[in-house]
């Protein structure tokens, strides 16, 4: 107990050098040689960090979930009620059919580009990943901003049908479901891309040479060594994707054209133009409950770390 | 047919859709810049004629170069602030031994969990009790607090892999716990820490979201004016500066590469 004080008291003030003996031996890890004393001061060091998101996070929204169980000043499930049924609804299902939709679309795409990127020569990876890489850090609204370039009335993908006779007048590809669904795809691929390449990665050679070597054909060794072997980069990325789909605000705010209206959507424009806390208060609510509960299942089977770990 | 033959195939195939969902992912950033210098104001490929004039009505706009500027400034800040506060938690995170880590680790990692739509409401509405609503420093408190996740995640991993040993050393050499951090264990993880930065002011110029409450008028970033033009037309000025933002993050995910080659090749010799 002196020598954790001592050290306490070292580690707060440097000038002290006076007491140079060796107090604290090599730490050894989850050893518990670190003394109480010492983590306390280490906690101090989080309190930056945990005030900023406890003021600007936790407590609004703890408020705003207090709020939703309130209407007009008494405990009322009206704001519920209303989540539960008509439009509101409507627009939960429609969110969770998009973000279905949109989730299995990037893995199928993501799948043979992780497997490819695995399993090619390094030159052509580096190539793949900067590929990948590249739209991953390039901003969402300017990739909204292409989509819309590229598949409006005159866009490049009317126009190219049009010249390969593929249609005769040209098609509403944006400002509806089917555009918000396109761009939606481009903007979360690599959010599954990056998962699953660094889970073939860790799959050994040997053990698929191991399978073929028994006898197993290519395609036989694929499904039975080695796509089992990826299910943890397989749920890394379809957690991401389909939480990020679940609240995505910019690209089918401005795809969406006023009729794809998601969840998110109805969460801003509640706040934005009728200043309506209470109305999207239970929407926050129930979006926040579907998430963490994704989370919290994804959480049980590999760790949260991983699976944020990619953003 | 003969086995080989048919994986041979089957690889060619696969390697076909690779490449064409790849050109899916790099076609629509690339065809933007090709357009912000074309001369027509219906934004069609090929351009019919070149020109630098979407670049001037940006440069010529009060109202672009101003929401540039705060951008720049609150992207900045940001990074400023939840460098210093990320590494202090990433650093505890790894040293400290309490049954309560995990639960400040997830608190510390909420601002990624939650959907930013989520994350707007809730600060939208703590600004508007401490009359932050509109103002640069809660532009700049937000968008750090949306970047601790990265450095807590960029700087955690390097920590995990740094021999804490070498810090021990100089402490039980009668050095400070602070002192052994700066001098001992700061220079050699200074990369992570320097890319962390970087993913945070990255993630700061693209947060679009939280702008759209809580700034407005004067202060409103570029990404919030970007988005409000869009919802009303295609203006040809957005492919100028999107192709802006995208050559100045490309430059600093390069910046971040290099520096971390260079950091990779000084460990293994």
């Amino acid at each position: 107990m002196t020598a954790s004080a001592d050290f306490k008291h070292r580690s707060n003030d440097d000038s002290n050098y006076k007491n140079m003996s060796p107090t604290v031996g090599p730490r050894e890890k989850k050893s518990g040689g670190e003394s109480r004393d010492d983590s306390r001061v280490l906690f101090f060091l989080f309190v930056p960090a945990v005030v900023v998101v406890v003021i600007l996070l936790i407590i609004p929204l703890g408020w705003l979930i207090w709020q939703s169980f309130f209407n007009a000043g008494s405990f009322d499930l009206e704001n519920y009620r209303r989540v539960f049924s008509g439009p509101y609804r409507d627009t939960f299902l429609l969110t969770f059919q998009i973000s279905a939709i949109v989730t299995i679309l990037v893995l199928l795409l993501a799948y043979p580009v992780a497997y490819i990127a695995t399993t090619c020569t390094p030159k052509w990876r580096t190539a793949i990943l900067a590929l990948v890489i590249l739209p991953f850090w390039t901003s969402t609204l300017v990739r909204t901003y292409a989509w819309l370039v590229l598949l409006q009335r005159t866009g490049l993908v009317n126009k190219g049908l049009l010249a390969l006779g593929v249609i005769d007048t040209p098609l509403q590809l944006a400002y509806n479901q089917l555009g918000t669904t396109v761009a939606m795809v481009h903007v979360l691929l690599p959010f599954a891309v990056l998962p699953l390449f660094s889970a073939m990665q860790k799959i050994p050679s040997n053990i698929l040479l191991a399978g073929s070597s028994l006898g197993g054909s290519r395609f036989y060794v694929f499904r039975r060594v080695f796509f089992p072997l990826t299910m943890g980069g397989v749920l890394a990325g379809t957690t991401l994707v389909f939480v990020l789909c679940l609240g995505f605000y910019t690209t089918p705010a401005l795809m969406g054209g006023g009729k794809t209206v998601m969840v998110s959507m109805l969460v801003g424009r509640n706040i934005e133009i009728y200043t309506s806390w209470g109305a999207a208060s239970s929407v926050c609510a129930v979006l926040l409950t579907f998430v963490f509960a994704i989370f919290y299942a994804a959480n049980k089977l590999i760790p949260l770390e991983k699976i944020l770990g990619t953003k | 047919m003969n086995p080989q033959i048919l994986d041979k195939a089957i690889r060619g195939v696969l390697i076909a859709i690779v490449v064409l969902i790849l050109a899916f992912l790099a076609i629509p950033i690339l065809i933007v810049v090709p357009l912000s210098f074309s001369d027509s104001s219906f934004m069609t490929f090929p351009p019919p004629g070149w020109s630098m004039r979407w670049y001037s009505s940006f440069f010529g706009s009060r109202e672009w170069l101003d929401a540039a500027k705060t951008t720049m400034f609150v992207s900045a800040g940001a990074a400023v602030f939840a460098t210093p506060f990320g590494v202090a938690s990433a650093y505890a995170l790894q040293h400290a031994r309490h049954w309560s880590l995990k639960f400040v680790q997830t608190v510390l990692m909420l601002p990624l969990m939650v959907p930013a739509i989520i994350v707007s409401v809730g600060v939208f509405f703590a600004f508007t009790k401490v009359g932050m609503v509109n103002t640069i420093s809660g532009l700049i408190l937000a968008n750090a607090m949306m970047g601790l996740p990265y450095v807590l995640i960029t700087v955690g991993a390097d920590l995990r892999t740094f021999d804490s040993s070498q810090e021990l050393v100089a402490r039980s050499l009668g050095m400070g716990r602070f002192r052994a951090f700066l001098i001992v264990t700061l220079p050699q993880i200074k990369p992570s820490v320097f890319s962390a930065a970087i993913f945070v002011f990255i993630q700061a110029l693209d947060e679009t979201v939280i702008a759209l409450f809580v700034s407005g008028g004067a202060e409103q970033t570029l990404t919030r004016r970007m988005f409000v033009t869009l919802r009303d037309q295609i203006d040809p000025t957005i492919a100028a500066i999107s192709t802006m933002l995208t050559a100045i993050t490309l430059c600093l995910v390069m910046v971040v590469g290099i520096t971390r080659r260079s950091a990779g090749r000084q460990t293994q010799s």
